[in-house]
Order: C-alpha cells, then sequence, then structure tokens
C-alpha cells in the first residue's frame, strides 16, 4: 500500500472557489480564471501517490502550487476538492481531534527558513512537537537529545538559534521533525535558503540519515538538481498546477514526457545523474574453470575484443584475460589459465554516476566492470561509451577551435578595418 | 442660531453620560472598589517601608536589570527626590501608575490578542483607539469625574483610558507580526490554537508587547499629572500648586522628581524588553 495516495485533489484560493469548477472543465486556463473571478487555480486535478520509505520529490518553478501541494498533506492548507489518504485513511474526513494526533504521530515539517521560535533554545525546540502532544519531560528530553545526535548537533542543545548558521538552523528543524518518529516528513524546500555549499552537504545527509531511518519523505524543491540527487522518484509540476511527469531521475533526464520537462532538464549535468546501469552493455566472457585458454581466444576473436571477463559458475567475477596472454599461453601449452587471469581491472556498481567514472575510465586500458553485491557480474562500461556520453554534452561553439582557423579569422578581421 | 440646532453632538454626550450614570452606578461603585483597594494597597507598601530602604531596592533593581549605570542614576535619582522633600508624592504618584498601568495591560493586551486574530475586531478596535489616543487628555477628566467624583479614583481611570492604546496596538501589531513560519510549524507539529498562542505567539510576540508596556507606563506616567488636576494628588498636584500660586520653586522641584521617575521607568521597561529580544 502506498504511504500517501492523493486523489484529484484541487485547492482553489479566493472567495466562492466552487464557481471555477465549470470554468476549468471548458478548459480555461489559470489566467483566464483570475481575470475573470479573481480566484487562483493553485492545484489543478492532481493525482499521485507516494510510496512506503521512498524520497519523494514534488518540482516545480515558483507558482506551480508545490508548496501549497505539501500543506494539504497536513491540512495547513484546506484543499477545495479531492481527497488525501495516509495509511489508507482519508484525512480529508478527519475531524479536529484526529487531525491534531496524525499531526503529532505521523507527519511532522520542515520549513524553509526552519520556523524555529527564537525565544527557546535548540533542544526545547526540537521538544516543541512532544511537547504539545503532551509527552513527559523527561521522555521528551531523551528524545530530543537522541534526535539531535541523528543530525549531528550535539553540544549545542543550550545555544540559542540566532548564534547558529543556516545550516545548523535547517539541522534543528530536522531534528525537530525527526524527534518523535513520525513515519512521513514533509520538506518544503528545506534547503534552498541554504548557501549551495551546505545545502549539498545537507543533501548528503538526508540520504544519510534516510538510510538509517527509513521515513517516507516528501520533498519540495524547485532546484532539478536538487530533485535529481535526493529523489527516488520525482513529480513534475507545470506552470498550470498539473503534473507534468513522474519518474525516476533516469526516467525525467532521458523521456522527458513534454516540451516543458524536456527544456527543464536540458541544462543538466546528465553525467551526474546517468549512472552506471544506463550505459553499462554486456561484455565477453568465459566461465573459468569450464573454459581454457582456447575457448578464451576464440570468445574474443568472435566478439572482436581484446579481453574477455572471466567469472565463476555463479557468474562471480575473476578477473580479465587479455588477448595477448591468452594466445601466448595457448603457444606454451600451459593449461592452467587462472596463471593468467588478472585482477586489476576496475569494478564499479550499477548506481556509480558517469561522472563519477570519468577519470577511471580515463585512466584504465580495460573496460570497467559493473557488480552487485555479491560480486556478481552485471555487464561492464567501457572508455568508448563514457566518452561518447560525455561528447552528447559538448556545445560546438563553447568547445576549443583549432589554431589554424583562429588565424583565418583574424586575417579577416584585419581586412575588414582595412 | 444654526438650523441644525437639534443635532447638538455635545448634549447627546451629555444625556448618554446621565443616564449611565443613573442606571449603571452599580458599575461605576464597582470598578472605583476595585481601583481605591489596588491603589490604597501600593501605596500604604510603598509609604510603609523606610524611604532609605526603597531607595537602595529601587537602585538594585535598576543595576540587575539595566546595568550599572542606571543603578547609580536610581540611587541618585531617588536621593535627590528625598531631598527636595517630594518622597511622598513621588510614591503616590508611582502607585497611581502602577495601578493604571495593572488596570491598562488587564484590558489591554487580551483585547490586543482578540484583535490580532480577528481582522472584524481589529477593524472595530482601531478607530476606538485612534479616538482614545487623539482626543485631548484633559477631555478624559470630564466623565472621570462625573462617573467617580473628585481624588485618585477618576485620576487612576483617566489615566487607564489615556494609556490603554499603546497596549492593545502592540500586543496586536506583536502577534500579527509572529512569521508565518513559526505559526505553521506549531500547527504542523499539532498545537491547538490555545498552544499556539501560549507557546508561540506570545513569547515571539513579547518584545514587541514589552514595547507597548514601556509606552502605557509613560503615557500613564504624563496623564498621572495631569489628573492632578481633579484631585489624584501626588506630583500632579505639586505642579498644579506651582502654577496656580506662580511658585517657580515648587513647580520645577515637582518638575524635576516627574522627570526622574519617568526616565527610571522608561530605561527600566526598555531593558526588560531588550534582555527577552533574541533574534
Amino acid at each position: 500500500m502506498a504511504a500517501i495516495e492523493i486523489r484529484d485533489l484541487y485547492k482553489i484560493f479566493g472567495a466562492n472557489p466552487q464557481r471555477v469548477f465549470p470554468m476549468l472543465e471548458k478548459g480555461m486556463t489559470r489566467e483566464e480564471i483570475l481575470d475573470k473571478t479573481g480566484n487562483t487555480v493553485a492545484i489543478n486535478g492532481v493525482s499521485f501517490q507516494i510510496e512506503q520509505k521512498e524520497i519523494c520529490v514534488v518540482m516545480g518553478l515558483s507558482g506551480s502550487g508545490k508548496s501549497t501541494l505539501i500543506r494539504c498533506l497536513n491540512r495547513l492548507v484546506e484543499p477545495t476538492r479531492g481527497d488525501i489518504f495516509v495509511d489508507g485513511k482519508n484525512i480529508m474526513e478527519m475531524n479536529k481531534h484526529e487531525l491534531l494526533q496524525m499531526r503529532r504521530k505521523t507527519m511532522s515539517m520542515v520549513f524553509q527558513n526552519f520556523g524555529l521560535l527564537p525565544n527557546r533554545t535548540v533542544v526545547d525546540n526540537v521538544e516543541f512537537g512532544m511537547e504539545v502532544g503532551g509527552m513527559e519531560k523527561e521522555q521528551r528530553r531523551k528524545k530530543a537529545m537522541d534526535a539531535l545526535s541523528v543530525v549531528g548537533l550535539q553540544g549545542y542543545e543550550e545555544s540559542y538559534p540566532h548564534e547558529l548558521s543556516g545550516g545548523m538552523k535547517q539541522r534543528v528543524g530536522l531534528a525537530r521533525a525527526l524527534a518523535n518518529d513520525p513515519e512521513v516528513l514533509l520538506m518544503d524546500e528545506a534547503f534552498s535558503a541554504l548557501d549551495p555549499l551546505i545545502r549539498s552537504q545537507m543533501q548528503d545527509e538526508l540520504l544519510d540519515i534516510q538510510a538509517r531511518l527509513h521515513k517516507t519523505i516528501v520533498f519540495i524543491t524547485h532546484d532539478l538538481d536538487e530533485a535529481l540527487n535526493l529523489g527516488d522518484r520525482i513529480v513534475m509540476l507545470g506552470p498550470d498546477g498539473k503534473i507534468r511527469q513522474i519518474g525516476t531521475p533516469e526516467q525525467i533526464l532521458s523521456e522527458p514526457a513534454d516540451d516543458y520537462v524536456e527544456a527543464f532538464v536540458q541544462n543538466v549535468d546528465r553525467t551526474k545523474v546517468l549512472t552506471a546501469s544506463t550505459i553499462m552493455h554486456r561484455y565477453p566472457t568465459i566461465t573459468l574453470p569450464r573454459e581454457g585458454c582456447s575457448a578464451a581466444v576464440r570468445t574474443m576473436e568472435k566478439s572482436t575484443v581484446s579481453s574477455v571477463l572471466a567469472v565463476d559458475g555463479d557468474r562471480r567475477l575473476l578477473g580479465i584475460v587479455t588477448i595477448e596472454d591468452a594466445v601466448e599461453m595457448r603457444k606454451q601449452k600451459e593449461r592452467d589459465i587462472m596463471k593468467i587471469v588478472r585482477n586489476d581491472l576496475f569494478t564499479t556498481r550499477k548506481e556509480t554516476s558517469i561522472y563519477d567514472l570519468l577519470a577511471t575510465a580515463i585512466e584504465t586500458q580495460y573496460p570497467i566492470a559493473v557488480v552487485d553485491d555479491n560480486g556478481k557480474l552485471m555487464g561492464a562500461v567501457d572508455r568508448a561509451t563514457i566518452m561518447g556520453e560525455v561528447n552528447k554534452l559538448t556545445d560546438d561553439e563553447a568547445s576549443p577551435t583549432v589554431l589554424s582557423e583562429l588565424d583565418n579569422g583574424s586575417e579577416e578581421v584585419v581586412r575588414n578595418e582595412a | 442660531m444654526s438650523m441644525f440646532d437639534f443635532i447638538s453632538i455635545g448634549k447627546w454626550f451629555e444625556g448618554i453620560i446621565n443616564w449611565l450614570r443613573e442606571h449603571a452606578a452599580f458599575i461605576f461603585d464597582t470598578i472605583s472598589m476595585l481601583v481605591r483597594g489596588l491603589l490604597g494597597g501600593f501605596q500604604s507598601i510603598l509609604l510603609a517601608v523606610p524611604a532609605l530602604v526603597l531607595v537602595v531596592a529601587f537602585a538594585a533593581l535598576a543595576w540587575w536589570i539595566a546595568g550599572r549605570g542606571m543603578g547609580i542614576f536610581g540611587l541618585l535619582g531617588f536621593l535627590l527626590i528625598m531631598q527636595m522633600n517630594l518622597w511622598r508624592q513621588t510614591m503616590q504618584t508611582l502607585s497611581l501608575v502602577i495601578t493604571a498601568v495593572v488596570f491598562a495591560l488587564i484590558i489591554g493586551i487580551p483585547v490586543g490578542i482578540w484583535a490580532s486574530k480577528s481582522d472584524k475586531v481589529q477593524n472595530v478596535v482601531r478607530p476606538i483607539l485612534d479616538f482614545m489616543q487623539t482626543l485631548p487628555a484633559f477631555v478624559y477628566l470630564i466623565p472621570a469625574v462625573l462617573f467617580f467624583r473628585l481624588g485618585p479614583v477618576p485620576g487612576v481611570i483617566a489615566t487607564l483610558i489615556f494609556s490603554l492604546p499603546p497596549a492593545v496596538r502592540l500586543t496586536n501589531l506583536g502577534i500579527r507580526q509572529v512569521p508565518l513560519e513559526i505559526k505553521e510549524a506549531a500547527l504542523s507539529f499539532g498545537a491547538t490554537p490555545r498552544q499556539m498562542l501560549i507557546k508561540a505567539e506570545l513569547p515571539v510576540a513579547l518584545p514587541t508587547i514589552l514595547a507597548g508596556v514601556n509606552q502605557t507606563i509613560m503615557l500613564s506616567l504624563s496623564m498621572v499629572v495631569i489628573a492632578g488636576m481633579i484631585g489624584a494628588g501626588g506630583l500632579g498636584n505639586e505642579v498644579l500648586k506651582g502654577i496656580t500660586q506662580l511658585r517657580i520653586d515648587v513647580g520645577f522641584e515637582s518638575g524635576l522628581a516627574i522627570v526622574i521617575l519617568a526616565i527610571y521607568l522608561d530605561r527600566l521597561t526598555q531593558a526588560l524588553g531588550n534582555s527577552t529580544q533574541k533574534k
């Protein structure tokens, strides 16, 4: 079951929002409706599911309704129409008491500008949620301390927010949200107020925390790089308040659903997002000890490569055999092929980004083997494909010019001036 | 004589006042009793303690809250008041101020909170506050005397009405200025409206509210002097004596005592506000 299911959600701001629905059905645009009625259509019929323990990034530019959307999930903003199911319960049907309980137990929120109480110390801020929920002082202090150590803020318990840097303030915000161990974290542009370096550091830490705590995280951002870095899945909202595409970062990048998404993703550094799994391919192998050096030479000849990967019966990678070694061995009538299996080739995981493979790819003469957790061979990535992928990104006008061409150009300029 | 004679606003107002005097006397009696009780209490405490002990206590308080400079100022200032033989009047004035401020805050802060929660309330309260603040201070003395006769009680009432607006205004402002994200954060963690007010809004608005308290105190002090005209007593009485008998010495000395008291109260409450102010 999905952790959160959003069905046909609408939020229309302004007086008498119900009159807007017939206009939406007629296909009127947001602007026309705003002109005619003064109502703003913030969320325009959105449906999607958020899975358990995933980071679902909702991505859109300002005015796409993403902040409104996340506030509908805990009803800080009251949706105009639609249903939201959290753990199978429709939160639109909750009464005041149930809603309070859900906010206290199930969902916590992290805010763009932290939303910390300036008059409280760090630890008192972290305790806030448990305090309003009526937890005993001693117990909540202990939980707050635990949460602070999760975000790496031990020793700052008695500081005041104004004494902390932006990144540390947001750690407090995160600790406050984690303290009561909720199932769902709502993060509204949580890192957008931080400077770029701290920001990417916080993203890494969030991923780190997520690897330990496994929360269901809804993360709002307007920054595509952040979305691609954090999201298991990305929900792209268009400027009309509708969903344009839902998919993994790779799907968004490699198969943009429409022009809007494509325009959005074209400036992304693909090497940082595309992973080994997208460009890896099958590579010829020999299975040891069943096959010997004759088999190795034949395989290489057949697939016109200069090396084969050696695997055992369970397809666990043993090493690489080059054509030179195999031919040499066959000449000397040596029998034990293990002697020529080299183990100095590089291996990687399928989720490694191309960007991280670049340096190795330039250095090594062998393909890079892609293996899983058990050492099983999944495929290989070779220099050619990596370079090819990087080349796709090259802007011809910005790439270096050959000296001779440059000289011609300058002569022309001189002539023109004369 | 104009043709609009029948709409004499002044007469109408007089009519309302008279009607109230006849039909709502018990209300004014109750208020009168409350004010008299509180005022008497403060006054007897302040006058029962030996003057020198109080001077040292005031100085120590100022030192503790506002620093060494204010401590020394308080010590020298109150000693000067003693030397001028105005101690008794100064303590009377202080009791009047404290009483008026207590009532002004008891009324003003809740009204300010209410106004901050509802635009409708704010829209009703605001013109009333404007009216209260712009009406010449002396005008308050008339109904105060009519309802509460002469003496310190109408003095406190007139003072409290005059000094009420900043308490309401700044409480309203302070709560409305609490950043939206703080309110949203409190809500998102499941705070009830009451928890929101007590645990988030009031603490965050406290520096602004204290600025309102400071202004309320300063306005009371200025009004209490004017209230000397209706027999409120204290330093106002001395100032009046200076004016009516053209005695420059009495006028100057009592004026000086008022200034000392004003500076003391102002700096003390400001320091109180600053100490709660954290960014």
